[in-house]
């Protein structure tokens, strides 16, 4: 039986877990001092080895991003943070970088040896204050103890961190559009090739990690590639922190290896569905990946076994909703998203989703024409795979999902105007019962 | 590269069935051009960085699970590409997106400018789907905004391509055209607190694939479709941009530049594009005209006029010989009329009193325009191909701005190292790599210094030039000198320029500003020169063709002036030139006008000069004739005529053939042809400029003599500005309104020493006036040097001091602005703005 885990987590319930004394109390930079012993290219092929993959959303082998950078350009090596964490349903990196600062950047300062990066950039989600000050704290407590700057522990090794408040747009978790607004220029992203891993901050070799990808570095280095491939699936292994709203009794952040049945996550650690609802449909990372159902329950949350489904596993925001939840309404309430948030560079996106969303608000609004699901159909098939970034894949997503297991319900809308039976009205959108409650509890959920 | 080699570097690939070989890096989009397959796009642009914004251009690669876009994806060996000829997935994806685009578009095509030539009307026509499915709300926007006095911006019909704002940040280097906001919200804006200042903005509306950007002189004027459209050449400045004129009932509606990829590529500025209402304008000079003692300046016949004015130059010919007749010009005769000028002042008047030359000019110029007239190249693509290019006593970008655009072009595409030397840095400063900064008048010591690092000769400067020297040997060939007609003015400078080009065996160019100045040069319009630049005592093939050749070298336009103010010279012949507004000191001008017994003007438009005229011949403008211009590279352009003359105007050749044989010789001429083929070998010599100062000999340079600048005092450097009041500038009120302002540029060190402000009034008083002006402090500028604008922007800075004397002033900040002219014996002119 599948158990969940305290890797990323093992901190949470510590009070002071993200100082540095805490930090050193419960074991920290065991992994920093392991690599310092380790030649780079002895890392970089631990973290190769350990089969790690990004956990931003697309799952990209971690080492082999590495891998990719060349050394021999006469340019910086840059490592750059991705923590703007926007994606709806996630805030996975928000607790962690809360809870965890220094794991985050010992992570980094592992990464930079293995890459012979010298400057590196936390990318942090403006709005994300507390996170921020946290992360100022430890950097700061970080410097002061010589865990930063100028030779590190007395290796010669030099490594200095920047954070960056951005300025709020969702496309600048892409990384290229990261990379622009990280150089004052307008968020939108760039043309590839070239590949930031070869022409990225200021045209020099940039590697972009996610806050949780790289905090997953320093346990490799510390605990070994077996430990951490015990974990897992073949080719999804490690922990994985998911991050749990919707019509449940817990939400929250809850680690569990990867490859986990969601109805495990869902009923160990989240109490399961609110009472008297049951589960109708559900995002299994993030609004941008394609909706599952019920049926889905007990699929194994790893890359693969997701992928097969006609899924994503994305960042692990798992968005449960009940049968008393209009998916119309859910889906709607994410196009809008969307529609504010597309950047405008290409036209499937920009105008797709202005499109998307009028049409959408007019079927909830009562004023469905027949010929609104075919357009919509049709309007989605001509944006995915079109645009310009994932952007827009991710945003015909809850769409093409919802159209293809919950027609029954649109037609119902455009038909009569009105949603079905058993519906409940003021469940347009997403509902929790705890949005606001006392988070503290997060973590101590074994 | 051997052909092993070039074999290498290509790819082959399959377009819709069709086997072609590109070059590797080709884009697919050119590589199905090569194969007229014409792909449906908006945000392409050949001479743009691809973008892949609009997606239109997508096509089906065999292999791919998804389209892509052709504008952004290079060929690799054995793809094979399938467009929307021969693809269902394709053509889908082209029509998804040309309806996305139409969503939002206001189809208001009845009423659009654009209407008929519009990509996305014809696109959607060619490729579109035939109705849409959009029954909802489409974004409002308030219609049309200004973006400059130019250039209205209608954002509802924007597709948001970016063409125009990656125009201004990677062509023209001008960012105040930006993308604002996100989303169905993008949208094309200017910053609040800058305004879009820009010498190529037209250019943003000829490429702009809708309605979006329009042209204020053209809005609402006539549809594209009753209009047609004339191959010409601008006539506004040497760089010889290829236009298309679009002409409905005989009247010009717009000037677009055209494609001419050896030259202006496909870009113009605003002052070759926008300046043409001049043609047209009621003030045009109709009818030719005599000046009696009853009725003063009066119209009458052309034969008329032609008896007055041959009686005029015969009667000065007949009391004090041919001495005593002057021929002037500017720079805006076609290569034939030059030639006819040229050999009409010679052969008929026999006199060698011809200049084009109003502008400053020394003794030794005249050495090397001899090696450079008649030569052709470099050319453009030897610039932009140069390693280095060392630029002196030119201002591209207000003297030729499509040289500009080519400079920042190698400087962008390839690092190209831009040298500049003299005392202003000018526009230049964002591209140029090093400045060799010099005193006024210094040019000379440091282009020495680079010629011969070193030597005694070149030890003069004290500069750091090392690693320019080091570039220079490094490039080898690979470099081209630029030496402005304003070089010149410095004493010896023009001189050195060529020598440095000579002695590394690099090339050199001459850089008018005019458009009809380097014809004038090849025509032989200098005092001692000929066609070809030949002198007289080496006429060769010039005396075979002409009857007769001067005996002695004649004056020159100083000279000239003096010697009508002082009574010894008494006809004037003034054709396309106004000395009392051009001429560097008008007050010599006028004395001389005044003076001299008879004064014929021949010109477009009335000038201050013709206050001065006996006899006014009406002539033909550039677009109204057929003739051909030379750029700056020596590269002849011929152009026909795309609208009708106005009143009795008539050809300068012409009128000057009238005359001749009103004086009674026939100098055989009928058609612009006739004129052509009898000067084109006199005129052409093919051979490298660089070989003919080499071949100029090497006479040590002569010590400048320039009097020393006294702490306090400022050397005033003339730099003429692109849009100034010049007469061909007439009724192109929004192009005026883009004009820099008139200011004087102070050096910052300077600015700080005397308390002067950015911005704030600042006095200049020579020995002879004053001017306030407002200052434009800038690093720019090397100290002890001041800038200020030429003549053409209504200042004539040599009035500041006595004739002749070193133009050199007194800087005084003031507290509050003021424009006046505080010396009430300064012309009038010298008014800043």
């Amino acid at each position: 039986m599948v158990e969940p885990v305290a890797v990323l987590s093992k901190r949470y319930g510590l009070a002071d877990g993200h100082t540095l004394s805490g930090y050193l109390a419960s074991g920290g930079f065991a992994g920093l001092r392991a690599s310092l012993g380790m030649a780079p290219a002895d890392v970089l092929e631990a973290v190769k080895a350990s089969g790690l993959r990004g956990r931003g959303g697309a799952g990209f082998p971690t080492g082999l991003k590495w891998g990719f950078v060349p050394q021999d350009l006469g340019r910086p090596v840059y490592l750059v943070i991705n923590a703007d964490e926007g994606e709806p349903g996630t805030f996975k990196d928000r607790e962690l970088m809360e809870r965890d600062p220094f794991l985050v950047l010992e992570g980094m300062i592992i990464a930079a040896r293995a890459l012979s990066c010298h400057r590196s950039f936390i990318f942090l989600r403006g709005e994300y204050l507390w996170p921020g000050v946290r992360l100022e704290e430890a950097i700061a407590e970080a410097y002061a103890e010589g865990w930063l700057g100028k030779d590190i522990l007395g290796s010669g090794f030099d490594f200095d961190v920047t954070l960056h408040y951005a300025a709020g747009a969702y496309i600048c978790g892409e990384e290229t559009a990261l990379l622009d607004a990280l150089e004052g220029r307008r968020g939108q992203p760039r043309l590839r090739p070239p590949f930031p891993a070869v022409a990225g901050l200021y045209a020099s070799p940039t590697v972009v990690n996610n806050v949780e990808t790289i905090a997953t570095v320093p346990c490799i280095i510390e605990q070994g590639v077996d430990w951490f491939r015990s974990m897992g699936t073949e080719k999804s292994p490690g922990p994985k922190l998911f991050c749990v709203s919707g019509e449940v009794e817990r939400p929250g952040n809850y680690e569990w290896p990867l490859g986990t049945p969601a109805r495990a996550i869902i009923e160990k650690s989240c109490g399961g569905m609110l009472p008297g609802r049951n589960l109708k449909f559900w995002a299994p990372g993030g609004s941008s990946t394609p909706l599952l159902t019920a049926d889905h329950f007990d699929i194994a949350m790893d890359f693969d076994t997701i992928a097969e489904a006609g899924s994503l596993l994305g960042t692990g925001g798992m968005m449960m909703f009940s049968d008393r939840t209009s998916v119309v309404d859910a889906v709607l309430n994410w196009t809008k998203f969307y529609e504010h948030e597309s950047c405008g560079k290409c036209t499937p996106c920009r105008e797709g989703t202005f499109w998307l969303s009028q049409i959408l608000q007019r079927i909830v609004d009562g004023q469905g024409r027949t010929k609104d699901l075919q357009t919509l159909d049709d309007i989605c098939d001509n944006i995915f795979g079109r645009s310009f970034c994932a952007f827009a894949d991710g945003a015909v997503s809850p769409i093409k999902a919802s159209l293809k297991y919950f027609r029954e319900e649109y037609e119902h809308l455009v038909d009569h105007g009105v949603r079905q039976a058993g519906i409940d009205p003021a469940h347009a959108g997403v509902v929790t019962r705890n949005s606001g409650q006392d988070r503290s509890r997060a973590g101590a959920r074994t | 590269m051997t052909d092993t080699e070039s074999r290498t570097n290509l790819v082959h690939v399959t377009i819709d069935g069709r086997e072609l070989e590109v070059p590797k890096g080709t884009l697919v989009i050119r590589a199905a051009e090569k194969l007229g397959i014409t792909v449906p796009r908006f945000c392409d642009h050949p001479l743009l960085d691809p973008l892949g914004a609009c997606r239109q251009c997508m096509v089906e690669i065999e292999g791919q699970r998804k389209p892509f876009t052709s504008c952004t994806t290079t060929c690799t060996e054995g793809m094979v590409v399938k467009t929307h000829r021969t693809s269902e997935v394709a053509l889908k994806a082209q029509e998804g997106q040309l309806e996305f685009l139409l969503i939002n578009h206001p189809l208001d095509c009845p009423q659009c400018d654009k209407g008929g030539e519009c990509p996305l009307q014809d696109q959607t026509l060619a490729h579109g789907p035939a109705g849409s499915r959009f029954h909802d709300d489409k974004r409002r926007y308030q219609k049309p905004i200004p973006i400059s006095a130019q250039v209205a911006l209608d954002r509802e019909r924007c597709v948001l391509c970016a063409r125009c704002t990656r125009f201004s940040s990677e062509i023209a280097g001008d960012p105040f055209i930006e993308l604002f906001e996100r989303g169905a919200l993008e949208q094309v804006a200017i910053y609040e607190d800058e305004p879009y200042s820009s010498y190529f903005s037209g250019n943003v509306v000829q490429i702009c694939p809708v309605g979006a950007l329009t042209a204020s002189s053209y809005r609402f004027k006539a549809r594209p479709f009753d209009l047609t459209s004339h191959p010409s050449v601008c006539n506004q400045c040497s760089a010889g941009c290829n236009l298309r004129v679009d002409v409905r009932r005989g009247e010009i509606q717009r000037q677009l530049a055209a494609e001419n990829m050896a030259v202006n590529e496909m870009w113009s500025c605003d002052k070759g594009r926008f300046g043409y209402e001049f043609v047209a304008a009621g003030d045009r000079l109709r009818t030719p005209a005599v000046r009696d003692e009853v009725e003063g300046l009066h119209a009458t016949s052309w034969a008329a006029a032609l008896h007055k004015a041959a009686d005029g130059l015969q009667a000065a010919i007949d009391s004090d010989g041919p001495q005593a007749v002057g021929v002037l010009t500017g720079g805006r005769l076609t290569d034939e009329d030059a030639y006819a000028l040229s050999r009409f002042s010679r052969d008929v008047l026999g006199t060698d009193n011809v200049d084009f030359r109003l502008r400053p000019r020394t003794v030794e110029e005249r050495d090397v325009l001899s090696a450079v007239a008649g030569s052709v190249g470099p050319t453009y693509d030897d610039v932009e191909r140069a390693d280095v290019v060392v630029v002196a006593g030119l201002e591209p970008q207000e003297e030729v701005p499509i040289l500009y655009l080519r400079l920042r072009k190698a400087w962008r595409r390839s690092r190209q190292k831009i040298v500049v030397v003299g005392p202003v840095l000018g526009s230049l400063s964002e591209i140029a790599w090093r400045w060799v900064q010099t005193a006024a008048g210094g040019e000379a010591d440091a282009l020495d210094a680079l010629a011969r690092p070193g030597t005694a000769d070149g030890s003069g400067h004290p500069g750091d030039i090392d690693d320019v020297v080091e570039a220079l040997a490094a490039a080898g060939q690979r470099v081209v000198v630029l030496a402005g007609e304003r070089l010149a003015a410095s004493g010896g400078a023009l001189r050195a320029a060529g020598r440095l080009a000579s002695e590394r065996d690099i090339a050199f160019a001459w850089v008018p500003r005019r458009n009809g100045a380097r014809g004038a040069l090849d025509a032989g319009l200098v005092p001692g020169l000929l066609p070809g630049g030949r002198k007289a005592s080496a006429a060769g093939p010039v005396g075979q063709v002409w009857r007769r050749l001067p005996d002695t070298p004649g004056m020159d336009t100083t000279e000239m002036l003096q010697a009508a103010a002082d009574g010894r010279l008494k006809a004037l012949y003034l054709v396309g030139v106004d000395p009392v507004r051009d001429f560097e000191d008008p007050r010599l001008a006028r004395a001389a006008l005044e003076c001299a017994d008879t004064v014929i003007v021949q010109d477009l438009l009335p000038t201050q000069t013709i206050e001065f005229a006996d006899v006014v011949f009406p002539a033909m403008s550039a677009q109204e004739r057929v003739g051909s211009f030379t750029t700056w590279e020596g590269r002849r352009q011929p152009f026909a005529s795309v609208v009708p003359a106005q009143g009795l105007a008539q050809l300068d050749w012409d009128i000057i053939r009238q005359l001749a044989l009103t004086m009674g010789t026939d100098l055989g001429w009928e058609t612009a042809a006739d004129v052509r083929r009898e000067a084109a070998p006199l005129m052409e010599v093919p051979v490298r400029a660089t070989e003919r100062l080499r071949a100029l000999g090497d006479p040590h340079p002569q010590p400048v003599d320039r009097p020393s600048r006294d702490e306090g005092s400022f050397d005033v450097v003339v730099v003429d500005s692109l849009l100034g009041d010049g007469t061909m500038l007439l009724g192109a009120k929004a192009l005026k309104e883009t004009a820099a302002p008139v200011t004087v540029w102070v050096n910052a060190e300077d600015a700080r020493r005397i308390g002067l402000a950015q911005g704030s009034h600042v006095r200049l008083t020579g020995d002879a006036g004053s001017v306030e002006l407002p200052a434009k402090v800038t690093t720019d500028v090397a100290p002890g040097v001041v800038v200020v604008p030429g003549p053409s922007s209504g200042l004539a800075a040599a009035t500041l001091v006595a004739p002749g004397a070193v133009l050199r002033v007194g800087l005084e900040p003031l507290d509050q602005a003021s424009d006046r002219v505080s010396d009430p014996t300064s012309s009038s002119e010298a008014v800043g703005q």
